[in-house]
């Protein structure tokens, strides 16, 4: 039977205009960025992603980016189980309340976290007094990550357990398992594919954050610079190359985050038609 | 322990799982530290101020053409992204073709390239001597350093939430759905704004409205193919980001509420009108 849209002229028209804008306007994009980092050659490429600021640069990225992937996966696993476990009132609010970070600017979201802990915020002029410096450092930098990141894993948990349920773990109980253990044996088993994509997208947000962390780094070069800030300073100096050198870094795990999203989502439409 | 064991009405049955304290506790000591208490730094700094000054400040002309440049650039980004976000969703879903794969990965690219990354790119890509830039100038089309560029920008970041709000529903579509208009002789496009769409635009909107959102909060793509003048291509996030260069931290907040306000308003609205969709599609529930 014919459904809507099968005659091959509009097919083809259609499957056209599709490729043609996606290879305008999000390939060319992503081949750009490689061009433009190895347009004066490797060597060139080589030189400026192990000079001395950008290595710093990224030590910092990776550093937030480590210390945040387990605060936000313990928060997200404790969330998840909290609301597709139990009934309890507010629940609702509480899923609402974990969206916050995606409707936020990530400039305003840099700001509240400024006017908080900065010299002039309440607990900032506390903190000040005992010579603890939150902003404008690497710990002000991991807040507002963690800020931004902190729904991609809860955010792929909910559906996910949601639909399958506590029986299992309802039985498992029933025969005796406690505690860990029962997370461990009976639920993790079910949910890893979705918490490894939620860790990898809240690693890619926590590499890439840009207008957040903006506010609150004060970029200084070698000490509260990150990656995405580094881009920017290189580009701002007009070193272009240098500049799509460490963005082409960037790019990579970008990359990296698509090709996983789409192994994982293959393993679990396997799992599917094996089931 | 008699004392201890009454029970709240939403306690009746027996927990039988464990980790109810334990999850609560983290999930609210979390919720509480790290999403609401910074909340109270604006409200800090915005309780300093009067009301005529916080008017002063939200209503000063460079912001308030900030505000029409973001939200005229974020319009025109939704209209784009509808258009082409339907489009592409339609071709993922209903047709077969070498690449597909491939295709549908590249959806995500806007979700996982860091903002930064994307903004310098496009600029490069538009201006003057830059790929796209060479190609569109001599026609008289200037992007970059313009509000066509900011909308472009707003657009590539945001066009993933269509394509991914849409794609779910059009699979769910039962196949009778069309066989039924194809077999009474519609032709395709009739049926497909008949027939198909109706079932389609809650999801459309529902995408088109977080693509809205995500467009006037965004920073890192913008700013570097605006250009940057004040009155002509200043977006609202970049003054906020000026006035706190400027140490301007109570004239930041108050820009900051703004946008607050606005962003979260639409969010709950869009959930509002798609709770409402959602239970008139299942019958009133």
């Amino acid at each position: 039977m014919q459904r809507i849209g099968d005659a091959r002229w509009v097919r083809y028209s259609l499957i056209s205009a599709a490729v043609a804008f996606s290879a305008l306007f999000l390939l060319l994009p992503l081949v750009a960025i490689f061009a433009q980092a190895f347009a004066s050659g490797w060597s060139t490429f080589i030189a400026n992603v192990t000079e001395h600021y950008t290595l710093a640069a990224i030590g910092l990225t990776v550093l937030v980016t480590i210390l945040t992937i387990p605060v936000n996966l313990a928060f997200g696993v404790a969330l998840a189980w909290l609301v597709t476990r139990f009934a309890f009132p507010g629940r609702r609010l509480l899923q609402t309340l974990i969206d916050i970070p995606f409707a936020i600017s990530p400039v305003v979201a840099g700001l509240v976290y400024l006017m908080l802990y900065g010299r002039n915020g309440w607990i900032g002029g506390w903190l000040d007094s005992h010579d603890i410096q939150l902003m404008f450092a690497w710990p002000g930098i991991l807040m507002v990550t963690i800020f931004v990141t902190s729904p991609f894993v809860a955010r792929e948990l909910i559906p996910l357990m949601q639909a399958q349920g506590s029986r299992e773990e309802e039985a498992a109980v029933t025969l005796g398992a406690k505690g860990f253990t029962l997370f461990r044996r009976v639920t993790l088993p079910n949910i890893r594919w979705a918490l490894l994509y939620g860790v990898i997208l809240t690693n890619a947000r926590a590499v890439g954050e840009f207008g957040a962390v903006s506010v609150v780094s004060g970029a200084i070069r070698g000490e509260t610079n990150t990656l995405p800030l580094h881009v920017q300073l290189l580009y701002q100096d007009y070193n272009t190359v240098g500049a799509f050198a460490s963005a082409a870094l960037l790019a990579l795990i970008a990359l990296f985050t698509l090709a996983a999203k789409a192994l994982l989502e293959w393993r679990v439409s396997r799992q599917e038609v094996a089931a | 322990m008699s004392a201890l064991s009454f029970r709240l009405p939403w306690q009746s049955q027996q927990r039988v799982l464990p980790g109810f304290g334990l999850s609560l506790g983290i999930s609210l000591t979390f919720v509480s530290l790290v999403l609401l208490l910074p909340l109270t730094g604006l409200v800090g700094e915005l309780k300093g101020m009067s009301l005529s000054q916080y008017w002063a400040i939200i209503t000063e002309p460079r912001v308030v053409a900030s505000y029409v440049t973001t939200i005229s650039g974020a319009a025109v980004a939704a209209v784009i992204n509808a258009a082409f976000g339907l489009l592409l969703a339609w071709v993922l879903v209903r047709y077969d073709f070498p690449g597909k794969r491939l295709l549908d990965a590249l959806m995500d690219l806007p979700f996982a390239l860091p903002t930064a990354v994307a903004g310098i790119t496009l600029a490069t890509l538009y201006s003057s001597n830059g790929w796209m830039g060479q190609l569109l100038e001599p026609l008289g089309w200037k992007v970059s350093y313009s509000w066509v560029g900011i909308a472009l920008a707003m657009a590539f970041t945001s066009i993933p939430f269509v394509v991914r709000t849409v794609q779910p529903v059009l699979e769910d579509l039962p196949a009778e759905v069309d066989e039924a208009a194809m077999a009474l002789g519609a032709r395709d496009g009739v049926a497909f704004r008949r027939v198909i769409l109706p079932h389609l635009w809650p999801a459309l909107v529902t995408g088109t409205g977080l693509a809205f959102v995500r467009s006037l909060g965004e920073f890192g793509a913008v700013i570097f193919i605006a250009g940057n003048m004040p009155y002509e291509t200043e977006i609202t996030s970049l003054m906020i980001f000026v006035k706190l260069q400027e140490y301007d931290y109570a004239g930041a907040s108050a820009i900051a509420s703004i946008v607050l306000a606005v962003s979260l308003l639409l969010l709950l609205a869009i959930n509002l009108w798609q709770g409402r969709f959602i239970r008139r599609l299942h019958g009133g529930r």
